[in-house]
């Protein structure tokens, strides 16, 4: 097994390291943190789709942070971060084996973090928060996200696209420009569910279409329009 | 040089007013200096022209409306920071933010959204700028 700082070089890692508390593992363990910049296929479409528009509402699911609130507010949008995998947690209990089926806690998440009127966003930034999720609790997600986002909008998303793997690398998504990511990996969470494409499709079947954009590292990212 | 032991501290060197940790005031707070808040607070604070700072202790329920936010505590209620909003880490913020710049940082907690107001057309309009530099104002009708 490679140590993180081989495997950061293969992924192009800026190098940058440092040491942080684990949002899930332990909390509290002692945890490296390793930094990677990304060009974002995903990304460069998210914001080429609400080009030349002002004044919208963007929901973004990886937690309030400086780079991504910046970005957007530059833009002349509004932004709306919740930090979902916090909330996760906090609902549902950190540990690897957390039950994600009961309804009032559904409900209670659901109220906690999507509790908006209809049409209130005009995009959606998960990130990679979907993966980390059962079924019960993600089509009833993805079912409020739809309630919630206006038609034609659009959600970015990304998969893990290793099918074997039982954990999933926990990253902080941080928008650098409209093309290119800085990743933030704290540690690893289990993956709830692993999706192919087809898996994909099918996930959101309710949505008007689903583009696929395929890279070289284990991450899949995928645009969804409402 | 010997300190004053019968002195007691000030909470802020530049002598802004404060509310202590031990105090709770429910209603609307108006304040023409800066005010800092270490206690609890419900109701509304109106700060318009200074400088509004919640410490590690202050809870503060209130719609806040202020020229600058600096938080190290807690708000619930929607904040309105003419000039800029400073969260800082471990603070919590529950609501709707207006400012003209947003300083988060990691490890903040905040739920509400975000809205980024330009002052370039309230600068322009307001003569605050010319009164400062001690320039008199003067309207000129252009024919």
């Amino acid at each position: 097994m490679l140590p993180d700082r081989l495997k950061s070089i293969f992924r192009g890692s800026s190098g940058a390291q440092e040491e942080s508390s684990s949002p899930f593992k332990g909390k509290g363990a002692s945890v490296k943190e390793i930094v990677t910049t990304r060009q974002s296929r995903g990304l460069e479409q998210f914001f080429g789709d609400i080009r030349d528009q002002s004044g919208l509402s963007i929901l973004d699911m990886g937690g309030a942070c400086q780079d991504n609130i910046n970005f957007i507010t530059s833009l002349g949008h509004r932004i709306t971060p919740r930090s979902i995998l916090q909330s996760l947690d906090e609902t549902f209990g950190g540990v690897a084996e957390a039950d994600q089926s009961n309804a009032h806690q559904i409900e209670s998440f659901l109220k906690n973090n999507l509790d908006y009127l209809p049409d209130t966003f005009d995009g959606v930034l998960l990130w990679d928060t979907l993966q980390f999720m059962t079924p019960p609790l993600l089509n009833a997600v993805l079912e409020r996200l739809h309630f919630i986002t206006r038609p034609k909008s659009c959600l970015l998303v990304y998969f893990s696209s290793e099918e074997r793997a039982k954990e999933s690398p926990v990253y902080s998504f941080r928008i650098e420009n409209k093309t290119t990511l800085k990743l933030i990996q704290r540690g690893a969470r289990p993956t709830a569910q692993v999706f192919n494409n087809r898996g994909l499709e099918k996930l959101f079947a309710r949505f008007e279409s689903v583009k696929f954009f395929l890279t070289r590292e284990s991450l899949r990212e995928v645009i969804v329009r409402r | 040089m010997a300190t004053n032991p019968f002195k007691a501290p000030e909470p802020d060197a530049r002598g802004s007013a404060s509310i202590g940790k031990a105090v709770k005031i429910n209603g609307q707070i108006f304040s023409k200096e800066d005010l800092y808040v270490d206690g609890d607070v419900e109701g509304t604070i109106e700060l318009a022209e200074n400088k509004l700072t919640i410490g590690p202790s202050g809870r503060v329920q209130a719609g806040i409306k202020a020229r600058e936010v600096v938080v190290l505590g807690q708000i619930q209620g929607n904040v309105e920071a003419m000039d800029k909003l400073d969260i800082r880490k471990d603070a919590k913020l529950v609501g709707d933010i207006k400012t003209a710049r947003i300083i988060i940082e990691d490890g903040a907690y905040f739920k509400g959204s975000i809205d980024i107001v330009k002052l370039d057309a309230k600068k322009a309009a307001a003569p605050a700028a010319a009164s400062a530099s001690g320039t008199p104002v003067v309207a000129e009708a252009k024919r």
